[in-house]
């Protein structure tokens, strides 16, 4: 594939043919490094019964919050969500499907997927109710629990800085789960806050290689929502 | 009277040693880090991908783009990095982590804790909870005593959807400090206004309480 077929104006054309019931993986941690664009390209999009992997849920108005108020996304595979009450009530009353995962466990599903490792044994939640159904082996008089790799149709990543080769830098602490969900999509969207020509970033900061992006957009007007402002005393 | 949250963190602190990587739950437990002297060299990490939490930020220092894990404005110290969710469970699950201190619901005289989830009632997930208590070399949890009801929060046997197994080491609650070991609470200090035979009295698990025990001592500050 020629770089240049990667570029794409904007996340309506770079999220067109996202399905209903497609999965997806969508990076981010709470509200940080969430790709904004591409979850407003969704929501207008209305397609419907999504499944989506994604460390947290947003918030009851932001994020994949956004997605949940219009009732597109069918099942969710997070760690934690206690930041959506909107989350919590559907829920409880049936109208949303929820698989938790412990965080660490999840970003190394994404990562095995996304890795060709169909499966891998993990210590995390051995004895807990997260263990049900799956195979406990020992290993040096420990026991360990079988956990599946993840893979999804679609991939949604927020990147810092791109070029049109789809490599990637992020910042600070909006990485997060953004590079192993670069790896984990069959079709991984990137939006990036500034795209450059290929050449221009030093190959040596590159924190996601082109090959596991397959289009990229620069986005606007992001807001970068924080969840709890929380400032010093002094 | 029991201890407020500000003197829990303040005993927790004690537990931290000089050029320990640690990191810290949510609530009581995020408070321990003021209680570290800068002398020690430790280094906080954050699950999010952050090993060298700073302070939180001024005004004018506010960066959407970094946040610890409990999703608040932060600021990193000198010698930090970022890395990604995968690197940061590396480290945890990995046993490079030398303490990590969480809250909990409950807590047994096995070591076992439950903290993600009321059946029925609450379903906030577990975060990278069970994973810390996996991974982490020492798990301290910092916790009230009792729920708002009265009731003891060190049980027998943990009633609630488990976190982790056998994996606690030590507990410090607003009535005293408990090392977990032999299928008991084994209390070694406690709050100076608090009786000993009393905290044994009023609480589900069994409590032995230590030849050495003594009142909490609190460094100035």
């Amino acid at each position: 594939m020629s770089q240049n077929n990667k570029v794409y104006q904007n996340a309506d054309l770079a999220c067109h043919d996202i399905f209903n019931g497609a999965s997806l993986a969508v990076g981010g941690f709470g509200l940080c490094g969430i790709p904004e664009n591409s979850i407003s390209a969704l929501q207008k999009m209305r397609i419907k019964n999504l499944t989506c992997v994604s460390n947290n849920a947003g918030v009851d108005d932001w994020g994949l919050g956004l997605l949940m108020q219009t009732g597109q996304i069918k099942k969710m595979i997070s760690s934690y969500v206690g930041e959506n009450a909107l989350f919590e009530k559907l829920y409880m009353t049936g109208q949303l499907e929820v698989e938790f995962v412990p965080q660490g466990t999840l970003a190394e599903r994404l990562r095995a997927g996304g890795a060709g490792i169909p499966a891998f044994y993990t210590p995390t939640g051995v004895g807990t109710p997260i263990a049900e159904n799956k195979e406990v082996r020992e290993f040096n008089n420990r026991q360990y629990l079988l956990e599946m790799g993840i893979t999804t149709d679609f991939a949604l990543v927020k990147a810092w800085k791109g070029d049109t080769f789809g490599n990637l830098i992020y910042r600070k602490t909006a990485r997060n789960f953004n590079p192993m969900v670069a790896t984990a999509g069959k079709i991984t969207i990137a939006e990036v806050e500034e795209l450059v020509p290929t050449g221009s970033l030093d190959p040596d900061s590159i924190h996601t290689p082109g090959i596991f992006v397959q289009r990229i957009y620069q986005g606007s007007g992001y807001q970068k929502r924080i969840e709890h402002l929380t400032l010093s005393e002094n | 009277m029991p201890l407020n949250r500000q003197q829990i963190a303040q005993r927790m602190a004690q537990e931290v040693q000089t050029g320990y990587i640690v990191n810290l739950g949510i609530g009581i437990p995020s408070l321990v880090a003021n209680y570290v002297p800068n002398e020690k060299g430790v280094y906080f990490q954050s699950e999010n991908g952050l090993l060298g939490l700073g302070p939180f930020p001024t005004q004018e220092q506010v960066d959407p783009d970094l946040i610890n894990a409990g999703k608040q404005t932060v600021t990193y110290q000198k010698g930090a990095s970022f890395f990604s969710s995968a690197d940061s469970f590396a480290m945890i699950r990995g046993g490079h982590v030398d303490l990590t201190i969480l809250g909990a619901m409950e807590v047994d005289t096995q070591g076992s804790l439950a903290n993600w989830m009321i059946p029925g009632k609450m379903i906030k997930g577990m975060g990278g909870a069970m994973d810390l208590v996996a991974g982490a070399k020492k798990v301290i949890v910092a916790m009230q005593h009792t729920d708002k009801e009265g009731n003891s929060k060190l049980r027998k046997a943990c009633q609630l959807p488990l976190t982790g197994v056998g994996c606690v080491h030590k507990v410090v609650t607003d009535w005293g400090v408990f090392d977990i070991k032999d299928g008991a609470f084994i209390l070694t200090e406690h709050a100076p206004d608090l009786n000993p035979h009393e905290i044994k009295e009023k609480t589900e698990g069994l409590v032995i309480i230590s030849s050495t025990c003594r009142p909490m001592v609190f460094d100035d500050k």
